[in-house]
Order: structure tokens, then C-alpha cells, then sequence
């Protein structure tokens, strides 16, 4: 399947609004510096606000003393299809459209959000925002200058808006008739197509401002088998910053397979016998395992606050010094990557652990400012609702030397974990676990019995200083992972090459 | 609706939702984070020939809902026909006509900025400088009212208005004999400014931290498990999950099939209670409009409904019942949390999950754990870093005892639970 653009009738493109289309600046040669210009002016436009507005509101927000304010634009579009019982046959958008104000007083923070852009609206915000601040000496903000970002690591070949519903459903549909045609056990397929495309518009009183223009894409399957009356589910699922081009033929027919084959091994699965033992930890979304082990405790808000169990740790061996973490915003169409993050800041590659040592706590505004360095971008937030918090994006292990065989070989008795379906952590505790959809189990170094739907218990530190062998075979794992935190939802990656790590419990039978 | 009707729609339903929110967050004594706003959307959703469309948007000016409901129109006439959506039939929907479920505080504007600052003050208060090894003391005061309008084109029309305020502190300790930094929390929350509990939430949430102290995991084995009120509906919620219609519909339940038959202890006896006035959930129709009533949901282990909404009610070719519960009440026992914990040789309190999972499809599941061993009826040890793991038809089969202590302020009212042969996952 492919479209072609010219062909294109653009009718049923599901979300319109005013002016709203995508920017013409976002596709063909321009260049970085023509797009950002482009993109200035069309937000302003599209967000009906005067350079005059802008600086008319950042001086209320900074009226009672604080000492930096910024403002935030937003408008969302969303458009979902679903196929359930074989065919297309649900559709739901959204449209999100607001602006928020955020007021830093030292640490503390005021926030005011408003949906309907108007000056007078966006003054009143702005007088809410600012009583986090208790003084009389307000402050004039700089002149408004443009952003330069050098880099967009999402750009659009086809926008979200310029195809229509029916060019998307043969999509599911063909992902639909792939799993019932590959396994006559399946009884059941649900799949769904959604896309969100966002206008970001932002300025501060540091007299940054810039635009992005965000899209996201989410292709998943949940397929329902049945073998001799029982029934398991399992899914498979893509997630990029991309366009329309990221609808393949290749793609379908990789979600179709993957949702199968993690179904149908379940059949043959058991729960292991419980309690503490190796774990080989498969490439890819084993990133978790950072992602909950390592990641939400470097998130720097939680040790400006000391209640990391990291919190002391800066600049000292957390583990083997062949092993390197790295949390970054720059990789090309990641669903965690951001071109300039939430607070203003451009999208960076963080390395949080180099060698072994503990290098970086991961930063927004405020806690970069609180420890005295520069913010690593990590700075996000959920929506113009909310405001920005340190945030992970695409977090990985870099890869080691040793082969996915080699780690399983040195094992006797453990548990290999394949697939996952979430994670949490307590940050003061450092316990952090994750649910293994699938697995195996370990036995004399070779994979053999199947395993299924176990809980993975471990403590961050203890687990780091564990992993005792890094493969090869570093994979990203591009599904929809989604994190939360403080009541706001956050798309990010994890990736990861096979590791060992010596000792986690394991839920299971006694 | 009108709009919807002219351009091609047979049928539509329409949400409003408008409210307020605000929230105050303090650390260390210090307003940390200030928030305020107030907002509106609508969803509307459209059927249309035989089609169904959900579209929603928080641009209310008349000419860009036009076009947005256009559009949506457009797009829902390019899907595959589904007949099993329509609307309810109009003999279910609630007529309207019964006594005001009472969840709106009608002071709620009333409440000053600075008092609700001052609350939240007074419970950081109460951790800050408490015991030397806090390191971290914050505290929250939160509230929101908000009203929501449904209308639907075959003759339902409703309102719901309602209030609520939150209050709550946080304890993080260093624990001086490791690394760890346990933290815990406490809670009130209420529809009513003048019944929130405004005293001692700093307190317990101090106490609930420092009783962390020194966690350790314990050996594997079988236990029997108490588990707490602020927890017990966790264990429950795979269960509830499980009789939804859309769940049935997909074969993608453990309690396919499974309606009038015993699938639990005798103990679990629970009831859909959706009119109790001044209650969290309480209401007299559904997402649907459709009328809502007293029912049974299990009754000594059996399972008495599903919970059907009208479009997989049409497809599965039975009555629908109502789309979700509404206030959930557990018939109780005469113990509390200490009553149960007294009468338990060896086991382990649960106080706490960290992750895990349940598989829809056969109900096994794997959670972590945190909480306490207990050893003849005293608790002995606290306990971290362990998984309990099983099959949701199995555990509940050794549902042992019923508490007696449900938490206010949830439409869950669950309270603590005693379970035999509870397979724990440690050392």
C-alpha cells in the first residue's frame, strides 16, 4: 500500500480548525533556520498573539518578583481508528488548544492555564501564576529573540492532516487478516491506528522563543488466541515522532507476526518457581530495567529534594565501569526525542552513567539552576496543563562485547525475560519492578521451559551494581511506552543490549 | 445536536463538562507549587447510518464546532458499518425526579487561597523537624467542582454537579543503617470543605514512615496475607475488570461464562450501591444515561453480573445492565485491620504494591509487595522487595475474612482482607 499525495482527495482528514493546517514551511528543502523563522510567525498567527501580548503578560507573571517566567502554547490534534470483530468500524479525535504560565520563584513554582487565548485571559493567568512570588520588585523582561534550533529530528514527509480516514483503514484491516491468517487459534484481533499532531509555541523572559511542530504515531495489536478451552492475549505495538510515512507494508506485516507469535508462545508457557536468581535480561525493551532501576532516581527533582536513594551518589562508581547509560532526545523520529524541551532547552544526549560512575543527574530549569549547571533538556510536561518536570526520553545502555549465547551459557539456573508489559519504582526505597509477559527459563546455560506473566522485583542500586555482562546486540525498543509521574503521562523509549544481572526475585510459585 | 441531525446524523449524544481546579503544594514549609485554572470541553459523539464517531474539543466558539462536527461526520461515514451502535433504548434512561445525591459543596467558592494554604501549612507542620531523620516533609491541599451536562437525540437529557477537596502529607526518612529513604504518605479526601479531616494527616503519614524503617524481604514460601484498606480494592479491580461487557464480548476474560456460578469464597458478597447521598460515585444514571440501580454483583463467591453497556449488549445479543459500577460496597466482617492481623500465626500484612500485572485472559497475576511479616498476630518485621504471584480465581477462592474498616472518600469500599495460601516471592 502506498499513497500518493497528488491523488490525494482531502476530505475526511478528521480534524480541522481555522487556519489549521500543517505549515507548509515542514516539508521540501527549507532550511532549519527559514523552518524556525516560519514557524515564529506562524504561531503567532495561529495562536492569535502579538509580540506586544507576549511581553505584556511575562511582565504581570513577573509583577510580584519571580524570577523568570515563561509561556507555553499548545494545540493538539488527535485522531484514532479502531478495528474490533474485523472491521473499522470506531473513530475518535481531539483537540487540545490552551497556553499555560509558569512563574519560578528560587525553587517554587506558580501555574496558571488558560483555553481561550485572549490578552485579557492571558493577563489574568498570568497575575495567578505569579503570586508564587511575594515581592513588589517586578521586573522587566528582555526583548523577545528567536530560538535557533539546529536541529528537528522529527521532520514530517507527509503530515497527519493531509491524509484522510479511509487511507489509514486498510491499514488495520490488513493487519487484522495477517493474524487470522497466520494461526487458526485466534479467535479475537483489536487494533488501533492513533496519530497526534502538536503546535508548541513558546517564550520566556530570558527572551527565548521558539516553535515546534511535534507529530506522534502509535500502531498497535492485541490478539486474542484460544487452544483446547484456554484463551491467552498478547499484542505488538510501534510508536515514532513521524508522519503518514511511517504506514508500511513492511511494518504491518512485522506488528502482525510479533502479536502472534507473542500470543502463541503463552500456551506453552508456565510461572517459574519464585525467588532470587540471574536474570538475562533480552535486548531491547529490557530497558525498562533502566528505566526503573536507574532512570526516575537521577530524575534531578527527586535529589534536589534528597529523597533519591541516588541522591548522594553523584561522581561515584554505581557499577561496572565498562558500562555506559545514556538518556537522549536527539535520536531521529524516537517517540522520546524532543528538539527543544519544554523549559526552552534544545534536545541533548545525556550520558547519566560513563564508565560506571554515576555522571548526571537528568535536569529541568529548576534543578539545573538549583545545582548551579546547565539544564540537560530534560525539562517536559504532559500538556499546557501542566508544568515542566525532569522527564527521561529515549534511555539506553550502550552496548558491551560479549554475545547473547555467552551470558546465557554462564548461567545455571535463571530466568531469561523477552517481553514486558510495565514498570514502577519507589524512588527513597530504590525497589523497582517489572512484569515479564514472557520468558524462559535458564537451565545449565541453555534457554529451555517457556515462562509467563511474573513480576520482577529488584532495588536500584543493588540491581546496577549487579549486571555482570553487557551483550552485543544493544536494540531500541520503539513500542508505545508511556511513562507516568506526578499525575502527568510522558512518551519515552528504553533500548537495550542483553545484560546479566546476577540477582533479582522473581515472582513464582513456592 | 441540532447541527449533528441536519448534516447526517441519525442519532448523537453530547457531553459538556466545565470546572474549576486548584492545588497548593508545600515542602519544608515552603509553597513549592501553585496551581489554578479553570476549563471546558465537549464530546460529541455521532452515529451516522449505521456509523459511529467519538469527537471531542475544548474550542467551544459555534463556527469552529461546526466545522469540527462536520468533519467528524465526513470521517464517520467512511467507517465500516457496525449495527450494534445506537443509542439506549429511552425506556432505560433515568427520568429524572429523585431527591439531589448531594456532591456539591455548595461553599466551594467560599474557600479563601490562604486558608487553603494554611491547611496544607498545618500538615506539613506536622512532619517537619518531627523526628531527626526526616529528610523530606511535603504536603498538598487540592480541590475541584465541576458540572456535566448530557443530552442524547432519542430523549435523554442530565446533569451531575460535584465538589471535592483533597488533603495530604508526605514523610521521606533517611534511614541511618542504609541507603534507603523510605517514604510514605497519608490521606483525606471529601466532597465537603467542612468534612474533610483537616488534623493528624502529617502525623500518620510521619508514623507510616518511620514504621519503613529497616525493610527487608523475608523467605519465599506460602503466607497467609492481610491486606490493608488502602490496597484491598487493587486485588479487586482485575475482578471488576473482568465482567465488563467489552471484555466478554472479546473472550478476553477470566470470568467469560462464568455468570451464577462460584468463583469466589463464600466471604466475597459485593453490591452495587449507586444512590447513597454524599458518597464519591454516587449517581442515578450512567455515562449512557441509563438509569441506575441497586445490584448485586457477587453474592457468598457467586458472580451475579456483568456489567453491559448498550452497544456490547447489542452484540452479544442480550439485556444490557449498566455501563460501569458506580459505589462498590463489600459486605463486612467485624474486624479491623489489627483484628485480622491478631488472628494470623505466620503471614504478612500488605501495605503496599509496587507494579506488577494481571492477565486478563486467565486471571494469573505477579505484584510486588511491601509491608510486614507477621509472626502470632504481632507484626514483626517490616518487609520490601517481594512478589506475591498466582491466579485471581485461586486467591480469591481463599478469601478468609472480611474487615470491617473501609476508608471514606472512595467509591471503592473495600475494606482490609485476610487471604490463606498466598504464594510470596522473596529470598
Amino acid at each position: 500500500m502506498k499513497y500518493n499525495r497528488r491523488d490525494f482527495i482531502k476530505t475526511g482528514g478528521m480534524v480541522m480548525l481555522g487556519s489549521l493546517t500543517a505549515p507548509s514551511f515542514l516539508g521540501g528543502l527549507a532550511q532549519a533556520a527559514d523552518d524556525k523563522a516560519a514557524g515564529i510567525s506562524f504561531a503567532m498567527n495561529h495562536f492569535r498573539v502579538s509580540d506586544s501580548d507576549l511581553r505584556k503578560t511575562l511582565a504581570a507573571a513577573l509583577e510580584k518578583g519571580g524570577d523568570y517566567a515563561d509561556l507555553f502554547f499548545e494545540h493538539s490534534y488527535q485522531n484514532n481508528i479502531g478495528l474490533q470483530d474485523g472491521a473499522v468500524n470506531r473513530a475518535a479525535s481531539s483537540i487540545d488548544f490552551g497556553m499555560g504560565v509558569r512563574v519560578l520563584a528560587g525553587d517554587q513554582t506558580g501555574y496558571a492555564y488558560v483555553e481561550n487565548i485572549t490578552p485579557e485571559e492571558m493577563l489574568k493567568a498570568a497575575r495567578t501564576a505569579a503570586r508564587i512570588a511575594d515581592s513588589s520588585l517586578g521586573k522587566a523582561p528582555v526583548n523577545l529573540t528567536e530560538k535557533t534550533v539546529t536541529n528537528n529530528y522529527y521532520r514530517v514527509q507527509i503530515p497527519w492532516d493531509a491524509i484522510s480516514i479511509q487511507e489509514k483503514m486498510p491499514y488495520l484491516q490488513v493487519i487484522n487478516d495477517r493474524i487470522f491468517e497466520s494461526d487458526s487459534r485466534v479467535m479475537k484481533v483489536n487494533a488501533s491506528l492513533g496519530d497526534t499532531t502538536s503546535h508548541i509555541f513558546f517564550c520566556n523572559s530570558e527572551g527565548v522563543t521558539y516553535y515546534d511542530y511535534r507529530p506522534m504515531v502509535t500502531l498497535g495489536a492485541v490478539c486474542i488466541m484460544q487452544e483446547n478451552g484456554r484463551i491467552e492475549n498478547s499484542y505488538a505495538a510501534r510508536a515514532y515522532r513521524m508522519g503518514a510515512e511511517f504506514l508500511t507494508d513492511d511494518l504491518i506485516e512485522t506488528i502482525a507476526k510479533e502479536a502472534v507469535e507473542k500470543t502463541a508462545i503463552l500456551f506453552q508457557a508456565i510461572k517459574p518457581k519464585g525467588g532470587e536468581m540471574p536474570v538475562v535480561m533480552g535486548a531491547g525493551g529490557s530497558g525498562i530495567l533502566l528505566h526503573e532501576a536507574i532512570g526516575h532516581a537521577f530524575e534531578a527533582d527527586f535529589n534536589r529534594k534528597n529523597i533519591s536513594i541516588f541522591s548522594d551518589q553523584l561522581n561515584k562508581k554505581v557499577c561496572n565501569e565498562h558500562i555506559n547509560v545514556v538518556d537522549d532526545g536527539t535520536i531521529p523520529f524516537n517517540r522520546g526525542s524532543v528538539n527543544i524541551d519544554d523549559d526552552g532547552v534544545e534536545g541533548q544526549k545525556t550520558y547519566i552513567v560513563r564508565n560506571g560512575i554515576l555522571a548526571s543527574y537528568l535536569h529541568d530549569r529548576v534543578s539545573a539552576k538549583h545545582y548551579g549547571i546547565p539544564s540537560t533538556g530534560n525539562g517536559r510536561r504532559e500538556s499546557f496543563r501542566m508544568m515542566p518536570i525532569p522527564r527521561m526520553r529515549a534511555t539506553y545502555m550502550e552496548a558491551g562485547n560479549v554475545t547473547e549465547e555467552e551470558i546465557i551459557s554462564n548461567v545455571k539456573n535463571g530466568i531469561y525475560a523477552a517481553n514486558f508489559t510495565n514498570g514502577q519504582v519507589q524512588i527513597g526505597a530504590g525497589d523497582f519492578t517489572f512484569f515479564v509477559k514472557n520468558g524462559y527459563l535458564i537451565e545449565n546455560g541453555k534457554l529451555t521451559q517457556p515462562i509467563k506473566d511474573v513480576n520482577i522485583i529488584g532495588n536500584g542500586p543493588k540491581a546496577l551494581a549487579d549486571i555482570l555482562m553487557v551483550g552485543n546486540n544493544y536494540e531500541m525498543d520503539n513500542g508505545t511506552w508511556t511513562c507516568g509521574k506526578n499525575g502527568q503521562s510522558c512518551p519515552v523509549t528504553c533500548g537495550m543490549p542483553s545484560a546479566l544481572v546476577s540477582k533479582l526475585t522473581v515472582g513464582g510459585e513456592s | 445536536m441540532d447541527f449533528a441531525l441536519k448534516n447526517g446524523c441519525q442519532h448523537s449524544r453530547i457531553n459538556l463538562y466545565s470546572g474549576t481546579n486548584s492545588s497548593f503544594e508545600i515542602r519544608d514549609m515552603k509553597i513549592d507549587r501553585l496551581t489554578q485554572a479553570a476549563e471546558s470541553s465537549m464530546t460529541i459523539q455521532l452515529f451516522a447510518d449505521g456509523r459511529y464517531g467519538a469527537f471531542s474539543t475544548n474550542r467551544l466558539d459555534k463556527e469552529e464546532l461546526e466545522k469540527f462536527i462536520g468533519n467528524g461526520i465526513e470521517s464517520t461515514r467512511y467507517l465500516a458499518e457496525d449495527k450494534a451502535r445506537t443509542l439506549p433504548d429511552p425506556s432505560l434512561y433515568y427520568k429524572g425526579g429523585k431527591a439531589d445525591l448531594q456532591l456539591y459543596d455548595p461553599g466551594f467558592d467560599a474557600v479563601r487561597p490562604d486558608d487553603k494554604v494554611a491547611l496544607a501549612m498545618k500538615v506539613c507542620d506536622e512532619i517537619m523537624g518531627k523526628d531527626r531523620r526526616i529528610i523530606s516533609s511535603t504536603s498538598s491541599y487540592s480541590d475541584e467542582a465541576g458540572s456535566r451536562y448530557m443530552i442524547a437525540s432519542n430523549g435523554f437529557e442530565g446533569q451531575t454537579i460535584s465538589s471535592s477537596y483533597s488533603l495530604a502529607g508526605s514523610a521521606s526518612l533517611k534511614d541511618e543503617h542504609s541507603e534507603a529513604r523510605p517514604e510514605s504518605y497519608w490521606y483525606d479526601s471529601s466532597l465537603f470543605y467542612n468534612t474533610l479531616i483537616k488534623e493528624g494527616i502529617g502525623t500518620r503519614a510521619l508514623e507510616r514512615a518511620i514504621r519503613k524503617l529497616g525493610q527487608k524481604k523475608t523467605a519465599s514460601g506460602k503466607y497467609r496475607m492481610v491486606v490493608d484498606n488502602m490496597n484491598s480494592s487493587r486485588l479487586l479491580s482485575p475482578l471488576i475488570s473482568a465482567i465488563y461487557g467489552s471484555a466478554i464480548q472479546q473472550k478476553n476474560s477470566f470470568l467469560l461464562d462464568k455468570l451464577e456460578q462460584k468463583i469466589a469464597g463464600d466471604k466475597l458478597s459485593l453490591t452495587d450501591e449507586p444512590h447513597l447521598p454524599q458518597s464519591p460515585g454516587a449517581r442515578y444514571f450512567d455515562n449512557e444515561g441509563v438509569a441506575t440501580r441497586r445490584l448485586p454483583v457477587f453474592e457468598n463467591g457467586v458472580l451475579k453480573t456483568y456489567y453491559i453497556d448498550t452497544y456490547n449488549a447489542n452484540k452479544l445479543e442480550t439485556a444490557p445492565t449498566i455501563s460501569s459500577p458506580s459505589i462498590l460496597t463489600m459486605q463486612m466482617g467485624d474486624k479491623d485491620v489489627d483484628g485480622l492481623v491478631a488472628l494470623v500465626e505466620k503471614g504478612i500484612l500488605v501495605t503496599g504494591f509496587n507494579g506488577g500485572n494481571s492477565n486478563s485472559s486467565t486471571g494469573d497475576f505477579s505484584y510486588g509487595v511491601e509491608g510486614f511479616l507477621i509472626e502470632n498476630g504481632i507484626l514483626t518485621q517490616a518487609i520490601s522487595e517481594m512478589n506475591i504471584t498466582g491466579n485471581m480465581l485461586s486467591l480469591w477462592s481463599h478469601l478468609a475474612e472480611v474487615g470491617k474498616d473501609t476508608r471514606r472518600g472512595s467509591s471503592w469500599k473495600i475494606p482490609s482482607l485476610l487471604f490463606d495460601e498466598v504464594d510470596f516471592s522473596g529470598l
